[in-house]
């Protein structure tokens, strides 16, 4: 786990000087941190190295997970599921059990604190404890919520609305008809992770040997798991169209569950639309393979992003941050990393890919530009520091009200 | 001279967002019309800071969408040519951008609504205002400090200076006129920091102080 000064090196000490400021602010009190994992999934991902930085920096910040059945599980994933949109039945019963569970929690748990952070739909009933507990609470939305089912936004409203702040990823997942305020707080990539460190010459050149690419030819590389949301399809038919004019190589690289019978599906369709195509190289990576990731992503050329629907697609601020061209479909969080031909390209077609991706081959100069203008973009809005940053203003938001808060 | 040491400040802002969405013309300049006024002031800035690295363009996302997104370049260069630093106060900015959008919308009697997903957002933010450790008692240390403040602080005694607090030029014109310096003072005063980089404007005070200590 990287120590806060290990980051001065890379945002400078002033901006490190202000976190500290930020978090002397907040020493007097504690925040609770609430979601429903401790392991597995993003939101414990980015907890997990969240939380050490806030005690790092003196902030009296805690972490607990609340506790549920299978059952329980089942209806959050149910939940989960209808706010992606998906047409599925959720019953009184599930309601019910749904908030039994959150109230044998809220009995259950150590709830004494000055904040309360609740992450996800899973623990968002805790809320109802907040008269007796009292303290600020505030609510942070992980998922995309912008085509929601009306029965599941209209019960998670009834709590949203006792919420002092909700947190969203996205500005598209803001909702008119919430009336608490909503702030946008974008997720964010850590530069001193393994899958974003700097990585010696000696190991990217072993990485690429290991896959046998080429490093002397153009590599163009979309890192996603193997989904048809992913689009793969069409980047291999931008791949062809572009190889009749340069003789380039394509990279799909990522990951999946092995017992996913879509993603194994999707794998297979990839793998008969390359055909023979040995400039084709399709690489399952297990998890953990954040080094392999890492590595082909600093050896590439140009980077694609071509989905046809995105959370936020983090892997367009992986690939800004390593100082690449990137080419990414203008979906879910993407708009808000790339700005078109300031700090990348956006498109919405395969011809459109087609036509920036040769380009950006053939114009190294004009693809560099785009590059530099995107790591500094990476660099000043999707590193951890910022989330950090901004997560420290929202627990000093709930208690300042003025537009502009003189500290 | 005995002047008042000037002491830097930095800023961050925490970004609201209001749920309210544009899909053409009208309904932005409905937006522009009801939102709060540090929305506007938000919309009118954000680029400045967060793209701080580009070519001076574009200064405002009003500009950005229409002429980007919406591809409706003749009311993007509108916006985008609207002189920011000739307004005194964020409600007469606030009715430069209706009157244009009233031309517009007047002129052309008809509009498309933009993509699904393409939408202007309208979001707000809250500024939070902080001491550095930074205290400059004259212009040799001033020169000193303008090369290591974030850029945050730069931005903070450039512009909110004159927006927000109603200041004729900026926090450092100000000082310097405190200090005597009535031609530096001027100089710095008649920097249009709309058209010109972040990093490129500290080379550019820097070398005026330089000019002048």
């Amino acid at each position: 786990m990287p120590d806060i000064k290990d980051y001065v090196s890379i945002i400078g000490k002033e901006k490190i000087d202000d976190l500290c400021f930020l978090a002397e602010k907040l020493t007097d009190m504690s925040i609770l941190n609430i979601n429903s994992t401790a392991v597995g999934g993003g939101v414990a991902e980015i907890l997990s190295r969240m939380v050490p930085l806030l005690r790092q920096l003196g902030v009296n910040a805690k972490w607990d997970v609340i506790k549920g059945d299978e059952k329980f599980f089942n209806i959050t994933k149910k939940l989960h599921n209808a706010l992606h949109g998906v047409d599925i039945t959720i019953t009184k019963d599930d309601f019910e059990y749904f908030i039994e569970v959150n109230r044998t929690n809220a009995e259950e748990m150590d709830l004494s604190s000055d904040i309360f952070f609740v992450h996800d739909p899973q623990p968002i009933a805790l809320i109802d404890k907040k008269k007796k507990v009292k303290g600020k609470w505030a609510w942070r939305c992980h998922i995309d919520f912008t085509n929601p089912r009306r029965e599941v936004i209209e019960f998670l409203k009834s709590y949203i609305r006792k919420y002092d702040s909700t947190i969203f990823s996205a500005p598209a997942f803001a909702r008119k008809d919430i009336k608490v305020p909503q702030v946008l707080i974008s997720p964010s990539i850590d530069p001193l992770s393994d899958k974003n460190k700097e990585l010696p010459e000696e190991t990217i050149d072993k990485v690429l040997e290991k896959f046998k690419i080429d490093r002397d030819r153009p590599i163009v590389t979309q890192i996603s798991r193997f989904d048809y949301l992913k689009d793969p399809l069409g980047v291999i038919k931008v791949y062809k169209k572009v190889k009749k004019y340069i003789d380039c190589q394509l990279v799909l690289a990522g990951g999946g569950a092995t017992d996913d019978p879509e993603g194994m599906q999707v794998l297979n369709e990839v793998r008969d639309a390359a055909s023979n195509d040995k400039d084709i190289h399709i690489i399952f990576l297990p998890p953990g393979s954040d080094i392999e990731i890492n590595a082909i992503q600093r050896a590439s050329t140009v980077i694609l992003q071509k989905s046809l629907k995105e959370g936020f697609g983090l892997t367009v601020a992986e690939a800004l941050w390593k100082s690449k061209p990137v080419i990414a479909s203008a979906v879910g969080g993407i708009p808000l990393q790339i700005t078109h031909k300031y700090s990348g390209i956006l498109t919405y077609s395969i011809d459109g890919t087609f036509h920036f991706l040769k380009e950006l081959l053939n114009e190294p100069e004009y693809a560099k530009k785009l590059a530099k203008n995107g790591h500094e973009h990476a660099k000043n809005n999707f590193l951890i520091t910022r989330h950090l940053r901004e997560y420290l203003l929202l627990f000093l938001s709930l208690s300042h009200k003025e537009d502009i808060v003189y500290l | 001279m005995k002047n008042k040491p000037f002491h830097f400040y930095t800023q961050y802002y925490l970004v609201e967002l209001l749920g309210i969405k544009a899909r053409n013309p009208e309904e932005l300049l409905k937006g522009i019309k009801k939102v709060p006024e540090p929305s506007i002031y938000y919309h009118t800035h954000k680029f400045l800071q967060q793209h701080l690295y580009l070519s001076p363009e574009p200064p405002n996302d009003f500009g950005y969408w229409t002429s980007s997104i919406i591809n409706l370049k003749e009311l993007g260069e509108a916006f985008t040519s609207i002189d920011t630093i000739s307004f005194k106060n964020l409600e007469d900015l606030r009715e430069e951008f209706i009157r244009i959008l009233e031309e517009y919308i007047e002129n052309k009697g008809y509009s498309v609504n933009c993509q699904c997903g393409q939408e202007f957002h309208f979001m707000s933010c809250k500024t939070f205002v902080f001491p550095t450790r930074f205290v400059a008692h004259d212009l040799k240390e001033f020169t000193k400090i303008i090369k290591k403040i974030s850029i945050n602080s730069l931005y903070l005694h450039i512009f909110e200076a004159r927006l927000r607090k109603g200041i004729d030029g900026n926090d450092f014109s100000k000082w310097f006129k405190g200090l005597g310096k009535d031609k530096l003072a001027d100089e710095i005063a008649k920097l249009d920091p709309y058209t010109i980089t972040l990093e490129g404007l500290r080379e550019k005070i820097l070398r005026l102080v330089k000019k002048y200590a």
